[in-house]
């Protein structure tokens, strides 16, 4: 089975894996937060060290984590000469107009820093929380919002389909490829030459996708889906001491953080 | 006390958006007992599938009355009523399951109604042990194959607790290993269980397992009788366009051939029974 492209989830068992997925957006949000809003190198070592003894807890293979910072190289190359060049200081070197100052040096490798520090984190969250969980935390942490008349339970059954019908849509996807190719389509090739011959096969997934989308709405509707306020829900999320736990430690460091300035 | 569904004079018009409309069903009349094993069979377009969509209320009848456990379904205070008394499984397993994952799935009949949540837990528990996938609770279901899906509709429609189940070719899409075990377990439901099982199929084979066959064409039922029954109309079945299952044909021949075979051989079993005993 090929890997699910939303989320990046790696299962596993670990203490991260096991927390409260509301806790973890929570704590998420924070810790995307304060690399903004400290300065001093004491911060930002104490912040990484956390954040590294999080990834080790998570149980992250590297090889995993590296394929997520590469997939922001792109940014962080235009980002560092964005800012190696355009920092007004001292002059290390100058070739003409453009100058390398020491302070441009610094900016943009911190800048860097504080990327890598970002994608880390917020990874972390998907890594150790299943799309599925996401969505019941989402849902939880929304449902206040029912009040205004969000229809949160509605969107989160939009959110649980949708990724419940990805796999299918890409095995389906696969055949058809194999179906078209094996008639001689040719997949390769320039992006305009590819991008016609993918019509072939996107008619079809088009076609299919709205007859599954009937045949699912007519199950819903044998099964007693309507969209009332009495329906229940089978997994309730309740905080543990672990998460208690949790929000304690991120707590202190923030504390200390604004300490260390 | 009254037959569990009762249909009586049932007519649906398919209106079409050309004005014109299409007569489904007409004059079904019907009645089925609980704890019955009915089977539904005849050839496409013959209104299986329409019939079956008015036991739960999907559809409403367009003329006539259909009663679900004394209920009228075209009173729309019992629509959710009726749907609680019938479950229903479709034909493809991959568009009727709603979760990501096997127990949420089997959840989500009774997160629509209500139900509190220490109580649901139980009930998927329940319905996995019966359809034997307790080991798959965790599974996403695209990781499944084609039987053990139907298996789980077939538990998410038992967690709502129905005392009927309505089957629409659950096994055309199937392979045969997946096709015994959904049909398996529809006979145990029937026999341990006590459901009242209406199997919509395709194959003969399947339909003389029951204890009754409907047989339809047109929009209407034409022939309701026992299996051996029905078998014994083989020409009948054939302008139909439905052929006899291979063991009941083989004895058909055997029979034209001078051997004397009871009329109630539906199986290989029977057949292999018949033999041994008539040599």
């Amino acid at each position: 089975m090929k890997a699910i492209p939303i989320g990046m989830y790696v299962p596993g068992d670990s203490i991260l894996h096991r927390l409260d997925p509301r806790v973890k957006m929570g704590v998420t949000l924070v810790l995307m937060t304060i690399p903004f809003a400290i300065h001093s190198p004491w911060s930002y070592l104490t912040l990484s060290a956390f954040i590294a003894t999080l990834v080790l807890l998570a149980g992250v293979p590297p090889r995993t984590l590296w394929r997520t910072l590469r997939t922001v190289f792109g940014i962080a190359f235009l980002m560092f000469f964005l800012y190696l060049f355009t920092t007004p200081g001292e002059p290390l070197l100058a070739v003409g107009p453009i100058a390398l100052t020491w302070q441009g040096v610094l900016a943009a490798g911190g800048q860097i820093y504080r990327l890598c520090l970002l994608v880390i984190t917020a990874s972390l969250l998907t890594f150790t929380t299943s799309p599925m969980q996401l969505t019941h935390g989402l849902e939880a942490m929304l449902s206040p919002l029912e009040r205004v008349r969000l229809p949160v339970r509605e969107l989160a059954m939009v959110l649980t389909i949708a990724l419940r019908f990805v796999p299918t849509l890409q095995e389906e996807i696969d055949k058809l490829a194999k179906a078209q190719r094996a008639r001689g389509a040719d997949f390769t090739g320039g992006p305009l030459r590819r991008a016609r011959n993918l019509v072939p096969i996107f008619v079809p997934i088009f076609v299919s996708a709205f007859r599954r989308a009937d045949e699912l709405a007519t199950a819903m509707d044998a099964r007693g889906f309507r969209s009332t306020p009495h329906r229940t829900r089978m997994r309730r999320l309740h905080l543990g001491y672990r998460d208690l736990l949790a929000m304690l430690i991120v707590l202190g460091l923030v504390l200390t953080l604004i300490g260390l300035g | 006390m009254h037959p569990f569904i009762v249909i009586e004079n049932l007519q649906y018009v398919y209106p079409l958006e050309s004005g014109e409309q299409i007569v489904a069903l007409r004059d079904v009349n019907l009645s089925i007992e609980r704890g019955e094993f009915v089977a539904l069979i005849g050839p496409n377009g013959s209104g299986k599938s329409t019939l079956a969509r008015h036991l739960n209320a999907l559809l409403i009848p367009t003329g006539g009355t259909v009663w679900v456990d004394g209920l009228r379904t075209s009173d729309p205070h019992n629509v959710w009523a009726v749907r609680r008394k019938v479950g229903m499984v479709f034909q493809n397993p991959d568009n009727q399951l709603v979760a990501t994952t096997v127990e949420e799935d089997v959840a989500f009949g009774p997160e629509n109604m209500g139900v509190p949540a220490e109580e649901i837990r139980q009930r998927v528990d329940e319905a996995l042990a019966i359809v034997g996938l307790e080991a798959y609770r965790q599974y996403p279901p695209q990781m499944l194959s084609g039987g053990q899906k139907q298996l789980v509709a077939i538990a998410g429609a038992l967690a709502t607790r129905p005392s009927c189940l309505v089957l629409d070719e659950p096994t055309s899409m199937l392979d045969p290993v997946g096709r015994r075990q959904v049909l398996n377990t529809i006979q145990r439901l029937n026999a341990e269980e006590g459901i009242t099982i209406l199997l919509i199929t395709h194959s003969m084979s399947e339909a003389a397992s029951a204890q009754r066959v409907l047989i339809m064409n047109a929009g209407t039922i034409v022939m309701d009788k026992p299996p051996a029954e029905v078998f014994a109309h083989g020409a009948k079945l054939q302008a139909l366009g439905l052929s006899l299952p291979p063991i009941v044909d083989i004895a058909h021949r055997l029979r034209a051939e001078g051997l004397p075979l009871p009329p109630t051989v539906l199986t290989l079993q029977d057949l292999v029974k018949a033999l041994c005993t008539s040599a």
